[in-house]
Parts: structure tokens; C-alpha cells; sequence
């Protein structure tokens, strides 16, 4: 019966990550917009740029290797696995107990280096340009995110997102000054990974400027709507994975009933409308980087993680 | 005359009005280049005709203006760019449309000719053909260096360009830009063409200048006819100038920001900038105010609603404005990309006469409107901003107070506007001589140059319209070097120079 649950619990959440992700981003462009006094596209649009890139025809260029067509579904599958690897409205997920944060933060690191692959297959300098900046970028933003991780779980003494998520709901928990600071980290950390401003800009039209959208200029069609669902994914991970380490108020447990679950679910949807809004808020407010900036607010990252994780060594209570 | 006593020449040329012109000897074309080289003067403009090559020269310490004139007996003419860079690519034109062969020249690539147009040299009136060969870009050696390629299709909606990038993973070593492919002939148009027409044409030479580019075409006309525009209608022109000065600084600060991810900037001067061509609607009766100056004056009178509509739009700019010079001031990470980036220097600026944002952000004092005060402006106060910084932030600066100068001359000429004739009848053409006038405006990038000669009958012989992109875009090429590729689009927008005036 436990099993059933489970595996019932895992799907819906599975699924849930896969509709909402569109969602997200085009809550975040929308509220981009309102700030912009501009009125913005509706927020059903990232679902029909989707179905639109679906129902298009491929267009390859002559030299692309059989690699430059397998990666859209590579990244896909490794971002969705990732994706559904964190606990949204409830804990005690399926997968929790063969794959941790490690896990994701490997999933997403193979993602990445597939598309970076990718970027270089066609052998346009624009798709260079991307590969070798999203590689600068990835150099420094990976070790952040572990160090970061290996701060959270040593405070949680597990790196399973649900025992993570649990122990972060209770009271054993306290107000904590390394918590604080893998936070900062964590939130610097996912704005590069997400080539958001002020790292990358989703939005320009500059291929001299871009980063992610550099790499995926020569796809088309269906590849292009798996690599955009695959950005879109990542966001909401990101997003949830923020959510549940340090807001987990609300989550249902693992045994918890369709009532308790059906108010995770709503508390997850207010959770993600503060962020994206707050993300809005704060990409509208800053100007992008120079490309050499990146490293020290990467940097920084990478500085407040391991400070995190040195106090948790210093005292059991910071 | 000064500048030409001091050229050896074998005569002047008198139907040429208000700068005189002079014919001279190799001797005298040597002179002016060797006085170019030392500083003397800056290059206003060169220019070709079938047999003959035009320069035109600006003193810079007595501030006047002459036109020397060689005359190509066979086809070629001393090179003026082999000691004078700024000139390469007015030479390189006049290769292309004119089959003139400057001699001694270290660069005889085509510019504008593409090898699209079915034939070569068009305007040298004899049926020439030169070889076809691929374009060769300068060579860049070293280990590491490889090349990016961009345009001319762009990513964004702009206008078409090639730019070749050599670099070192991010850092630019050189970078060589290749134009001409918005080439509408607009000097082959321009042959034979009624005045109507022409003034058409001018101000269709690159769309954002369009009330400078017909002001500057206007003015030469009338210089040329010896007639004057009545005091109203150079006041309109003056107030045209200024909204289309206005709606392009405006534009052109958002954009810059906007380039550099902030878009919050971008969308508040958009709706100002739109403000501004609807006030000009209203006013003008179109957002880009075209074919409203003609030569002999204006075409209309600003409309009843006008000046109130106009009222309207500085009393909200004088709100919204320094706000928004504020955000630009207080946002670190926005002053973080301007400052520093895209250094032109004041050397570069001098020596290639550049005119507009790009000279006064490098320490050039050069404005058409006060270095040739023509009317109205000898009897209006404002002031040239000048920095020495030469960077992004200096030419976003410069913007910043030519908007707010803009905001006070659209003032004063509003309070002197009155009834009053608005246009000069052009005299009869029959019995007439050719004769020749030329003219400079200050459009929002720079001085725009008007060069023409009219026949008997009034219909344009000759022109040629010089953009002020003509001495910008060559020191974007110098001001990247040493920055990354990925501050190009900031520097580029910073310049935000002209394809369709110099593609021409």
C-alpha cells in the first residue's frame, strides 16, 4: 500500500514539475513586463511556444553530428530526472532514497556538458563563444552548489532532499548564521545556472552577449522545445529546491492525508509566485555583468558556502 | 580665404557659395594633405565627380571652411589616405562609383561595391569592369587568435553590417567593419533630379536624421540661389531638429542601457521617446517630421494644437527626465559597464574630425550649430557639452546634457514664434549659370555635410551628402580593441552610427 503511495506521490509530482515549469518562467516574464509599464505576453504563452516549436520542422545544419540531435533529449531526461528528484508540496519521495543532491547536481553538470557539447558540434563562433562561457561559468558555480549542499547537510546530517526538507521543517532547526549564508549562496548559484541577470540575459537579441542562448542558436523545431522545457525545468528546480531547504513550512509528510497534501500543493504555488516575483523584482533592478565580473560573484558564492560550512565546524549551533 | 592663400592654386572658383572653392594644382593638393597630417586642418568631406575629386577642409584655429578641388586629368589623384587615414574610406567610394584611381594607395579594396550592382564604377559614365574578387579581410597572426563573424544578418532587428572580429578568447585584437549593404545610389539618383525630389531624397539618406539631412539639403540650395529662408521657417527648422535631436538622444540613452541588461531604463525613455514623435504628429503632421523643410523654407506652419502639444511634452520632460539621469547615476552595476568601456581617444577624435557624441565624449569642442552658427542658432543660447572621459558613460553623458539643452532651445523658439512668411520664392531658373552651394548641420550624430551643384535650370547636377558616421564608425574599430567581445553591442550602441547615411 506504502509502495502504491509512493509511487502515486512521485507521478503527480513528476508531472506537476513538467506543467508548471512553462508556468513559471511565463509568471516571471509577465511580472518583468508589469514592472517595465509594458502589458507582456500572456502567461499561457511559454506552453504555445512550445507546442508551436513542436509541430515544426527540424532544421540542421549539414555538419551536425548525430550527437548535435541526441542532446536535446539528453538534457531533457537528466533535467526532468533532476527536477522530480525535489520535494514540491509533499516529502517522502520515491526517488529520494536512490538519489540525493549530489545526485541532481551531477544530473544537471552532465546536462550542461552535453549542451556546451552541443554548442561546439555545428562549429559556429557564436556556439563557441556560449560553450566556453557557460564552461567559465559552470567551473565556478558547481563548486559553490556543493559546498553549499555539504553545508545544508551537515546541518541536516542527511543530503536526501526529503530528510533535508524534514529536518528544515521541525524545531531542531533554529535560526542559524551558516543557513543564512548558504542561502545567499545558494540564490547567486541559481541565478548563474539559470543564465539569469545579472550572470546572462534570457531575454537579449545580442549573440555577441549571450551565454546559454548562444549555445542553442542553431536549434529548431522539437529540439529547441525539449532544450527550452529543460531551461524552464531547471528554473522550477531551482526555485523548489530554495523553496524546500529554506521555506519548508507547509510541506506535507510523507504520510500525510489528501487534505494535508492539497495544502502543501496550494502553500508550493504561493511559494513559487514569491520567488518569481522576487526574482523579476531583483533582475529589473540590475544591469548585467561584465562577462570577467562573473568570476567574483561567483566567487563570492563559493566564499559564503564554505564560510557556511567552516562555522558549522566551529559550533554546532551556528 | 585664408585657408586657400596658403595653397598654391590655379584658380578660384566663384559660383560657389558660402565657402569658397578652389581648383588646384598636385602641388596645392599636396599642400592641404600635408596641412591635414600636421593638424591644421580636419577633413570635412572628399568627394568625387567624373573627372575631379573633391576635398573639403575646416581651419581649426581661424574656423573656416574651403573646398580644394583636383582635377583628374588621367583618372587618378594623389591619395589623400595614404598620409591622412580618416580619408581611406571616402577614397575606397570614390573608387567604387567613380572609376578614380587614387595614386599610391595602400587600399583599393571596394567599400560599397558589393559586386551586386551589374556593373562597375556606375557614375564614371564609361563602361569599365574591375575584377571580381573576394572580399580579403586585413590579416591578424598570432597563436590563439581566432575569428567571430558577424552580420550582416543580424540576431536583433538593426541594420545590416559585417563586423569581423579577430580576438583571443574574449578579448578583441582587431576589429574590421565591412558596410555598404544598404547601397540605394543615392548619388545617381540625385543626378538630374528636380529640387523636390532631391529634397526628398536627402532627407530618406538615413531615416533618424531625416529633418537634419533636408535642413542641411535646404540650406545648401539656398546658399547656392544666394536666397535667405524667412526668419519663421528657420525657427520651425530649428524646432524640428531639436524634437528629432530630442526622440533620437532619448532612444539612443535607453538603448545603450538596454544593451547592458537594464531594461528598466530602456521602457522609460521609449515612452518618452514616443511622446516625442506624437508631439511632433501633432505639431508636423508626421512622427519623422519628412518633407516639411524644402529649400526656400518650410512647407507648413506648425498646427494650432501644436505648440500646446509641444508645451505638453517639455513640461513632462523637465519631470521625468532627471529622474531618470538619477536611475542612470545611481545604478552600480549599470556605471560598472559604462565607465571605462570603449575608450575612444581625444588624439583619434581630433584626427578624424569626429563630429557629435563620439568627439565631445573625446575632448573634440565641435558643433555645427555654434562652429557655423547658421540660422536660427546665431540668435539662440545654449550650450556644447563637452567631456574628456571618451568612454560609454562620457557619450551616454554627453546625451544626457544635449537633451536637457535641447529641452531650452525647443523653449526659446516657441516663445519667438510668430506669424511670418514661411517660405522664400526661388528665383526663376532660365538664364542661369550652374552654381554651387554647400552646406553643415548638426543631426543628432554629428555635422551632416551637403555638397551640390545645380544646372541653369535648377535641377541638381551634383550632390553629395556626407553623414557624420563617415569619421565614427573607424574609431569604434579602435575603441574596442582591448575589450571583450562581449561589450561590443554596448560600445557599437554608444556609437549607434549610421548604415544607411554612408552606405549612401
Amino acid at each position: 500500500m506504502t509502495t502504491l503511495r509512493d509511487i502515486l506521490s512521485q507521478g503527480v509530482q513528476m508531472c506537476l514539475v513538467l506543467l508548471l515549469a512553462p508556468l513559471l518562467t511565463g509568471f516571471v516574464r509577465k511580472v518583468k513586463a508589469r514592472l517595465l509599464r509594458r502589458r507582456g505576453p500572456p502567461l499561457m504563452q511559454p506552453y504555445r511556444d512550445l507546442i508551436r516549436l513542436m509541430r515544426k520542422d527540424v532544421v540542421l545544419a549539414d555538419n551536425a553530428s548525430w550527437l548535435f540531435r541526441v542532446i536535446p533529449y539528453l538534457m531533457f531526461a537528466g533535467t526532468w530526472v533532476a527536477a522530480s528528484l525535489v520535494p514540491t508540496f509533499g516529502n517522502g519521495l520515491l526517488f529520494s532514497w536512490s538519489a540525493d543532491l549530489i545526485a541532481i547536481i551531477a544530473l544537471l553538470g552532465s546536462a550542461r556538458f552535453f549542451q556546451a557539447l552541443a554548442g561546439m558540434d555545428v562549429g559556429t563562433a557564436f556556439g563557441g563563444i556560449g560553450s566556453s562561457r557557460e564552461v567559465m561559468i559552470a567551473s565556478l558555480a558547481e563548486p559553490a552548489m556543493l559546498i553549499t549542499v555539504f553545508s545544508v547537510a551537515m546541518i541536516a546530517g542527511s543530503t536526501q532532499l526529503s530528510n533535508v526538507a524534514e529536518f528544515m521543517g521541525s524545531d531542531a532547526v533554529g535560526l542559524r548564521v551558516s543557513l543564512g549564508m548558504a542561502f545567499v549562496a545558494l540564490t547567486i548559484v541559481a541565478l548563474a545556472e539559470n543564465a539569469r541577470i545579472p550572470v546572462d540575459n534570457p531575454a537579449t537579441h545580442l549573440e555577441l552577449t549571450m551565454v546559454h542562448e548562444a549555445m542553442v542558436l542553431e536549434y529548431s523545431g522539437r529540439h529547441l522545445a525539449l532544450i527550452d522545457l529543460s531551461s524552464q525545468l531547471k528554473l522550477l528546480l531551482y526555485v523548489s529546491l530554495i523553496a524546500c531547504v529554506f521555506l519548508p513550512w507547509g510541506t506535507a509528510a510523507a504520510d500525510a492525508g489528501v487534505v494535508r497534501l492539497g495544502l502543501g500543493a496550494l502553500l508550493y504555488l504561493g511559494k513559487l509566485v514569491v520567488l518569481g516575483f522576487l526574482l523579476a523584482v531583483f533582475e529589473t533592478s540590475i544591469a548585467k555583468m561584465r562577462v570577467f565580473r562573473i568570476p567574483e560573484f561567483l566567487g563570492a558564492a563559493l566564499m559564503l558556502a564554505l564560510l557556511a560550512t567552516l562555522l558549522r565546524f566551529v559550533s554546532g549551533s551556528l | 580665404m585664408d585657408i586657400l592663400d596658403n595653397i598654391p592654386q590655379v584658380k578660384a572658383v566663384l559660383s560657389h557659395r558660402p565657402w569658397p572653392r578652389a581648383v588646384v594644382t598636385e602641388a596645392g593638393w599636396q599642400a592641404a594633405i600635408d596641412r591635414l597630417v600636421e593638424g591644421g586642418l580636419t577633413l570635412l568631406g572628399l568627394w568625387g565627380e567624373p573627372t575631379a575629386v573633391h576635398m573639403a577642409v575646416r581651419d581649426g584655429g581661424s574656423a573656416e571652411i574651403a573646398v580644394v578641388t583636383y582635377e583628374c586629368a588621367a583618372g587618378t589623384f594623389p591619395s589623400v589616405a595614404s598620409r591622412h587615414p580618416p580619408a581611406l574610406r571616402l577614397e575606397r567610394t570614390i573608387h567604387d562609383l567613380f572609376g578614380l584611381v587614387p595614386s599610391v594607395a595602400d587600399d583599393l579594396r571596394p567599400w560599397l561595391d558589393h559586386h551586386a550592382w551589374g556593373k562597375s564604377y556606375p557614375l564614371s559614365g564609361r563602361n569599365a569592369s574591375r575584377d571580381v574578387r573576394p572580399y580579403q579581410f586585413l590579416p591578424a597572426e598570432g597563436e590563439a587568435l581566432h575569428q567571430v563573424a558577424v552580420g550582416p544578418v543580424h540576431a536583433g532587428i538593426i541594420e545590416p553590417g559585417h563586423f569581423r572580429f579577430t580576438a583571443n578568447g574574449e578579448h578583441v585584437v582587431r576589429l574590421e567593419q565591412w558596410l555598404g549593404y544598404t547601397h540605394k545610389g543615392i548619388e545617381s539618383l540625385m543626378q538630374g533630379a528636380s529640387l523636390e525630389v532631391a529634397a526628398k531624397l536627402a532627407s530618406r539618406t538615413s531615416g533618424d536624421s531625416a529633418v537634419a539631412y533636408a535642413f542641411a539639403f535646404a540650406c545648401a540650395v539656398e546658399a547656392a540661389l544666394q536666397i535667405e529662408a524667412p526668419r519663421q521657417a528657420t525657427l520651425l527648422r530649428a524646432l524640428m531638429a531639436e524634437l528629432e535631436r530630442l526622440a533620437n538622444h532619448l532612444g539612443d540613452i535607453g538603448a545603450i542601457c538596454n544593451d547592458a541588461s537594464f531594461a528598466l531604463m530602456h521602457a522609460q525613455t521609449g515612452i518618452l521617446r514616443e511622446r516625442c514623435l506624437r508631439a511632433a504628429n501633432v505639431a508636423f503632421g508626421h512622427r519623422l517630421m519628412m518633407d516639411v523643410i524644402v529649400p526656400g523654407g518650410v512647407t507648413r506652419d506648425i498646427a494650432p494644437d501644436g505648440v500646446a502639444a509641444l508645451r505638453a511634452l517639455l513640461a513632462e520632460l523637465r519631470k521625468v527626465f532627471p529622474r531618470l539621469v538619477e536611475l542612470y547615476d545611481n545604478t552600480a552595476s549599470l556605471q560598472d559597464r559604462t565607465v571605462t568601456t570603449g575608450i575612444v581617444k581625444a588624439e583619434y577624435a581630433r584626427r578624424f574630425g569626429a563630429g557629435g557624441y563620439v568627439g565631445r565624449a573625446s575632448g573634440r569642442d565641435f558643433d555645427a550649430r555654434r562652429a557655423i552658427a547658421y540660422a536660427p542658432y546665431d540668435t539662440l543660447s545654449f550650450e556644447v557639452p563637452v567631456l574628456q572621459a571618451g568612454d560609454v558613460n562620457a557619450r551616454v553623458w554627453i546625451r544626457i546634457r544635449e537633451v536637457e539643452q535641447s529641452i531650452g532651445l525647443i523653449e526659446q523658439i516657441l516663445d519667438q514664434l510668430g506669424p511670418g512668411g514661411l517660405e522664400t520664392a526661388l528665383p526663376p531658373g532660365i538664364g542661369r549659370g550652374a552654381c554651387e552651394g554647400m552646406a553643415l548641420t548638426e543631426a543628432f550624430r554629428g555635422d551632416v555635410l551637403v555638397w551640390l551643384r545645380l544646372d541653369g535650370e535648377l535641377r541638381v547636377e551634383r550632390c553629395h551628402l556626407r553623414d557624420a558616421s563617415w569619421f565614427q564608425w573607424p574609431l569604434l574599430e579602435t575603441a574596442i580593441e582591448g575589450n571583450i567581445i562581449a561589450d561590443f553591442p554596448l560600445c557599437n550602441k554608444s556609437f549607434n552610427c549610421s548604415y544607411s547615411g554612408v552606405d549612401l
